[in-house]
């Protein structure tokens, strides 16, 4: 089997007394599209924040493309294609929608100390952010300031900035949150198409986006792993199953 | 939004005529006061210029400006008091002394946020003003009288006011313009969307403190030229220059006129060092009411003058 | 021959003692002043400036009183209450419509509210700056340890502020108001879910910290000063304990508040004779003002590099 693009080996993250992630390890191959589930508590945006290097874990890995980046910055991993979307919407309010977009290519681009030259005139910048911009069907609000758009239309834009950096993964924190039906059904015939661009692992509460997008889905109970599995077989898994229903009190939270 | 923006253009441009055309009036009214009241403040204006670079635009807020200020003017003092008269080594080594410090306090600063960053630059000037107040080679607490302004082999007589105001409104007006430049460029944006959202932009892949640390240097090495052109100005300089509540004075003029916009703080500096001169012909007490004047900005002047300017053409 | 190197030695030796506990003493002072910007910052999420003009009225009611009533322990007490009482009044009339603003705001507004402070003190009391006599009994000095004296007041300061140490101590680590005290800003909601006036504690917080910067003023005002701009100068000195000792703590700012009167303090004592061992004697005197006034900025520059969130800091990432 090919190496995975990312490979999470026995990661731990303690808050004092707390085990928020628990001895976690799984594989996301590329190309798939790997969704992560679990009810609430159960460590998943923890488990972002150290993918993404908000958060230091306490011990165990990380490893993206063959590379070790346990503890590199934020930064230096969206430079080597681990772009990600934002559980609360984090955008640049008093810029444009192409603005922000804009802004991740220039990252994309390097050269970012250029003092002189109107960098919002730049054609190489500005056909890059239309691009993306179309791509997630916010072309026309282009030149629209982000605080004037809609909910909707900003987890779009944050899908169109993760974009923008040519990424090799993409990690979408919720990206459903806050939609209305016609909205959630936009996104995900979007990450539909986009699964055949890059690999995408999806952190989600909306179970029917879930189960139609994922090849593969894992579900997370008090930060551990407890199945990791195709759909089908997840849906039929007993302790997921118990774990959402209610006994959840089975799968035991260690002291 | 067209309108507003002209509107503020059209005060920036009555603004900028004025300061060109102002050694006129002042020598067909043969007052020279308000001659050597605004060499003083279109000085002052630069300084305000380069803190709104890192304050208006960077959202770095630096209580330790006035540092530089210092700095550039000892650099002026110490060379000429060695025997060293030409601006052309001075100046440049008031603006390396300022570019190398800003430099040094910016890396260790900026290793903080929020009201750190605040207290920390504040400190650091305070160093400054007493490592400058323990020279006592150079005057120490008393300051060190510069006897001859800076030459500059014949191009330009600094002594005469006419010649040396137009050379620092000159300083000015490329002050203005190179952060005009600076803040559209693709360095800018980037240290704009740092100011907006340091998170988002880490995520897209920019490290932060060094894209600041860059626009803290320049404007570091800015404000040591209006050091560099006050200690002219005066004749003198001395650690006064650096106390904290000159950084508190900086500050003000960037907010009063409106952080973030290109001439605000050209404009600030105007109206608080000319409200600061005719309140104090009316009472030596000015400060009492300076004081409360700004806490009550703060409650109810959102964006400062252009600001205001900005939404009276709007409405 | 013998008896001079041992007299020596000895004047060496109480003079390393002096400066060690005026180290201290001053250490202590910095501590009341930074714990009453800590609280604040920490409950009210609310950037003082001004805290340093608390300090200066706390010296200068002490003076004024002291010199009115005639009695010493009299005229601070009443110093206190006022300086107390002038916290409360500039709460309720100023600061507390600045909660939730930006830090900036805070910055501006307090800076103002110094402009003013020190033209009305130079309005009520003249420029020149007062002075607080000591009454005899305080001046005696005292025998710690055969055959070392120090100052009775100066032992005093020291005592009165242990003891006001160990009374925060106290009531933030005992008390329920101690744990919203640790607990911090953000839990606000928390505060008020808990059924406390809100506004009420946030006066009595004010007010504290408030009485805890005039107290730091009015115990230095007989042996230091008593003059317009003493709050700015060692204002500046807090924020610095601040940084080292730790956000939000406390603690962090005990041990660093003793660790920069111990620095300044012997530094500025033994660094001069120090430099004229190594460097030439003008070399040394030009040196040495401005190196001991920067020692405690190059400790706060070496744990800013070393430890960007101070020594003690409350949260850990």
């Amino acid at each position: 089997m090919a190496e995975p693009l990312l490979r999470i080996e026995n990661l731990v993250r303690r808050f004092g007394g707390i085990v928020a992630t628990d001895n976690l390890s799984l594989d996301i191959a590329r190309g798939e599209l790997h969704a992560i589930i679990g009810p609430n508590g159960a460590g998943k945006t923890t488990l972002i924040s150290q993918l993404i290097g908000q958060l230091r874990p306490t011990a165990g890995t990380i490893r993206f493309a063959g590379q070790d980046v346990t503890h590199l910055p934020a930064w230096k991993r969206s430079r080597l294609g681990l772009a990600r979307s934002f559980q609360i919407t984090s955008l640049l309010p008093n810029f444009t929608a192409a603005d922000n977009v804009a802004l991740a290519a220039q990252a994309r681009d390097g050269h970012s100390f250029r003092f002189f030259g109107n960098a919002r005139q730049e054609k190489q910048l500005r056909a890059a952010a239309h691009a993306a911009l179309d791509r997630v069907g916010l072309l026309g609000r282009a030149d629209v300031v982000v605080s004037r758009l809609s909910h909707g239309e900003q987890r779009e834009l944050e899908l169109a900035v993760a974009l923008a950096t040519k990424p090799q993964l993409l990690l979408l924190d919720e990206p459903m949150a806050g939609l209305g039906v016609t909205e959630s059904a936009r996104m995900v015939k979007l990450l539909a198409e986009l699964r055949q661009e890059v690999t995408i692992v999806l952190v989600e509460h909306d179970m029917n986006a879930v189960f139609v997008l994922a090849d593969r889905i894992t579900v997370l109970v008090y930060g551990r792993v407890i199945a990791s599995d195709v759909p089908a077989a997840i849906r039929t898994n007993e302790e997921v199953k118990r774990a959402y229903l209610g006994d959840q009190h089975v799968v035991t939270a260690h002291d | 939004m067209t309108s507003s923006f002209n509107l503020r253009n059209a005060v920036a441009a009555i603004v900028v005529v004025g300061l060109l055309l102002l050694p006129l009036f002042s020598q067909a009214t043969g007052n020279v006061f308000v001659l050597t009241l605004f060499t003083r403040i279109v000085i002052f204006a630069l300084a305000a210029v380069s803190l709104n670079l890192i304050m208006g635009y960077g959202g770095m807020m630096s209580f330790g400006h006035a540092a530089y200020l210092g700095i550039g003017g000892y650099a002026v003092g110490i060379l000429a008091a060695e025997g060293f008269g030409s601006g052309f080594i001075q100046w440049p080594v008031a603006l390396l002394a300022s570019a190398l410090f800003a430099l040094v306090i910016g890396a260790l600063s900026l290793r903080t946020r929020g009201v750190y960053f605040i207290m920390i630059t504040l400190a650091f000037a305070q160093m400054a003003y007493y490592v400058a107040s323990g020279l006592s080679r150079y005057g120490g607490d008393d300051g060190l009288t510069i006897y001859k302004r800076s030459t500059f082999g014949g191009l330009i007589n600094l002594s005469n006011r006419v010649q040396f105001y137009y050379l620092c409104l000159f300083c000015l007006l490329g002050g203005v313009f190179l952060v005009w430049r600076i803040v559209n460029s693709r360095f800018g944006l980037v240290v704009q969307g740092l100011r907006s959202n340091e998170q988002r932009m880490q995520a897209i892949g920019f490290p932060a403190t060094r894209y600041q640390l860059v626009c803290f240097v320049i404007a570091g090495t800015m404000c040591g030229l209006a050091g560099a052109l006050l200690a002219n100005n005066t004749d003198f300089i001395s650690p006064a220059v650096m106390y904290w509540t000159r950084s508190g004075d900086l500050m003000v003029m960037v907010i009063l006129g409106g952080m973030g916009s290109l001439f605000g703080p050209v404009v600030g500096a105007i109206v608080y060092l000319v409200l600061e001169e005719f309140l104090s012909q009316v009472t030596e007490y000015w400060a009492m009411i300076m004081g409360p004047l700004l806490l009550l900005i703060v409650l109810f002047g959102r964006g400062g003058i252009m600001g205001l300017i900005g939404r009276f053409s709007r409405g | 021959m013998g008896a001079e190197k041992t007299g020596v030695s000895r004047t060496n030796m109480l003079l390393v003692v002096e400066q060690f506990l005026n180290g201290l003493q001053f250490g202590l002072l910095l501590f009341l002043l930074a714990a009453g910007l800590t609280l604040v910052f920490g409950i009210m999420d609310l950037v003082n400036l001004a805290h340093g003009s608390l300090y200066m009225m706390g010296a200068y009611f002490a003076a004024t009183f002291v010199a009115w009533s005639g009695s010493f322990v009299f005229g601070i007490v009443l110093a206190l209450g006022a300086t107390l009482l002038l916290g409360i009044v500039l709460e309720i009339v100023a600061l507390r419509h600045l909660y939730g603003r930006d830090h900036l705001d805070h910055v501006l507004a307090t800076f103002g509210l110094i402009l003013f402070f020190n033209d009305l003190v130079r309005l009520v009391w003249g420029p020149a700056g007062l002075a607080l006599p000591l009454p005899a009994w305080l001046t005696v000095p005292v025998q710690i340890v055969p055959g070392v004296f120090y100052p009775a007041y100066r032992l005093a300061i020291i005592v009165v502020a242990l003891a006001v140490a160990l009374m925060l101590y106290l009531v933030v680590m005992r008390t329920r108001i101690g744990m919203l005290i640790r607990a911090g800003a953000s839990n606000r909601e928390m505060i008020g879910a808990l059924g406390i006036n809100i506004k009420l504690l946030y006066t009595l917080v004010f007010g504290l910290g408030a009485a805890l910067a005039g107290l730091a003023g009015l115990m230095q005002a007989p042996i230091l000063t008593v003059q317009i701009g003493m709050g700015e100068n060692i204002l500046i000195l807090a924020f610095v304990v601040i940084v080292i000792g730790g956000i939000g703590s406390i603690r962090g700012a005990f041990v660093a508040a003793i660790l920069v009167g111990m620095i300044d303090t012997l530094g500025r004592a033994f660094l001069p004779d120090l430099l004229r061992r190594i460097l030439s004697s003008a070399a040394a005197s030009t040196a040495a003002p401005a190196l001991s006034s920067m020692l405690i900025y190059l400790l706060m520059a070496i744990v800013l590099v070393a430890r960007p969130e101070g020594l003690f800091p409350a949260n850990r990432r």
